[in-house]
């Protein structure tokens, strides 16, 4: 049970990445995988969502460019990752230019200091 | 009550817009003001007679409270929902149920802002609303929405179906072409498929003219129930059915980028109609940027899934084309004031009229209207109108 003073979902969810963890959330009714983090699953209504640690891998899903001007820091990704869990979110791939992320490429998480605050950003897999 | 008996009940009587383009010194409340009295007079009647009221504003929660106070009404039933654009569409099945309850007799939907030229303007509101409704998982990303939300769309259509920027760039030519026979439209200048390919990049795989216009505008229209609007001013422009999808509010929420909720409005909407893609003879789709129309296109079944791209090759949208699309010149040449929805109804309003001079699509007895909301695809509302001929 998780009491006000844990936090919610998203509090917790902030709180470990903060400590450098990604969790995601996987429901005890139906056994699905959840994200962003709830306090009621979106697949089947249940209420008993545990944390899990991912596996941190995931595909490319979208991707786009956003222009920006080089004064104000240049272009910079943004996609959609299909973490292995089957869940998705939005991120950024980082370590190889915008214009080289491509959809269906594999990469790997990793947390990243924001402003103080954890966050997910993703690398691409060494090809094997 | 099933949304097949609401079919044809319902009528369009009264439209009006203002303060298209840009509207200096005014405000949202004021351009509202003057479409809501020019549609009220289109259809001949009097501000005191609007006794239902629907209509929404981005920057402010309570909008319906500005509106009856800035007109001088008392409404007997609201609707205030805001889903983004397409609630200027979506308004239209409460006011259809209210109307053939009896609960009123004429129902005002109406829109206005001035975000082009407000001194406080889109930075500064956009600004305000990520602190208002912040969204946690996205926000730190920085996506340019909404369109980055729309751009990740196109990249996984593009991806998926082999769709390319050139027919993304046919879409933006066919509205402007439209908008070059339309007095009334914002941008009219000759545009060339090289043109927006060679424009400026604002999110992969949209260049500026990929991205719908940042203009002022207000737009209103009149609803009744159709034993009343026979006896009206105007010829009656009869609602066949309307239909509402919501599915997520984020492009991370959306489960196939290549599908959109006009996929579910459409289908309940054609299914109440009794009519269906073939049957139509004029298409208004939200286009709030060039993939929306290709979207549209094949979740209403005018093209098969992964079909838009090649369907909209050569100017087949266009002016002269195989299906008549966005004749107003849409989102992308006409106007578009933050929420575009109320003006892609009256263009339908004013097509099956017949009252659209050189963009005038001959002897259109049928519409469909696809409006579309959220930052992406988030909601889609979709309605089927017709002349009292076609009924
Ligand atoms: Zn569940």
């Amino acid at each position: 049970m998780q009491t006000n003073e844990q936090g919610g979902a998203e509090a917790r969810y902030q709180a470990a990445l903060n400590e450098g963890r990604f969790s995601i959330q996987r429901c005890n009714d139906c056994h699905k995988h959840v994200f962003y983090p709830r306090v009621v699953c979106p697949h089947c209504g249940g209420a008993s969502l545990a944390w899990v640690e991912p596996k941190g891998t995931g595909t490319v899903y979208s991707t786009t460019t956003v222009r920006r001007k080089p004064e104000a820091g240049g272009d910079y990704d943004v996609s959609l990752i299909d973490l292995d869990e089957g869940v998705r979110m939005m991120s950024r791939v980082e370590g190889v230019p915008p214009a080289e992320v491509k959809i269906g490429m594999r990469v790997r998480a990793k947390v990243v200091d924001n402003k103080g605050a954890g966050l997910v950003v993703f690398a691409a897999e060494e090809a094997k | 009550m099933s949304l097949r008996d609401l079919r044809g009940r319902t009528a369009i009587v009264g439209v009006g817009t203002a303060g298209c383009g840009e509207a200096h010194g005014m405000s949202d409340l004021e351009i509202l003001s003057q479409a809501a009295k020019a549609a009220v007079e289109d259809a001949g009647l009097a501000m005191k007679d609007m006794d239902g009221l629907c209509t929404a504003n981005l920057n402010s929660a309570m909008w319906p409270l500005n509106v009856v106070e800035c007109l001088g009404i008392r409404p007997k039933f609201v609707d205030g929902t805001n889903i983004g654009g397409a609630a200027f569409v979506a308004h239209q099945l409460p006011a259809m149920l209210a109307l053939n309850a009896g609960l009123c007799d004429a129902v005002l939907v109406c829109y206005g802002s001035t975000q082009r030229t407000a001194t406080f303007g889109r930075k500064e509101r956009t600004a305000a609303r990520n602190i208002l409704d912040p969204n946690p998982f996205e926000g730190p990303y920085q996506p340019f929405n909404p369109p980055s939300s729309y751009a990740l769309i196109a990249a996984r259509h593009m991806y998926q179906y082999g769709t390319t920027r050139r027919h993304l760039a046919e879409v933006a030519v066919a509205a402007r072409k439209w908008a070059q026979l339309n007095p009334e439209a914002f941008s009219r200048d000759p545009l060339d498929i090289d043109t927006v390919l060679k424009a400026r990049m604002i999110s992969d795989p949209f260049s500026a003219y990929d991205c719908c216009l940042v203009t002022d505008g207000a737009a209103a229209y009149v609803m009744t129930r159709a034993d009343r609007a026979k006896d009206l001013k105007k010829k009656p422009v009869h609602i066949l059915s309307n239909a509402t999808a919501a599915w997520h509010r984020s492009v991370s929420g959306m489960r196939d980028l290549t599908v959109t909720p006009s996929k579910e409005s459409g289908e309940r909407a054609f299914a109440a109609a009794g009519l269906g893609p073939k049957d139509i003879d004029v298409v208004q789709i939200y286009d709030a940027f060039s993939i929306n129309t290709i979207l549209a296109l094949e979740d209403l079944g005018f093209c098969g899934k992964g079909e838009g791209g090649p369907f909209v090759e050569n100017g087949a949208i266009a002016p002269g084309g195989k299906l008549p699309v966005n004749t107003n010149g849409g989102g992308l040449s006409c106007v578009h004031p933050n929420m575009y929805g109320a003006f892609a109804t009256i263009e339908a309003v004013r097509q099956l009229r017949g009252e659209c001079g050189e963009r005038q699509v001959k002897g259109a007895k049928t519409a469909v209207v696809n409006g579309n909301g959220g930052t992406a695809a988030s909601s889609q509302s979709t309605s089927v109108l017709a002349t009292a001929g076609a009924l």
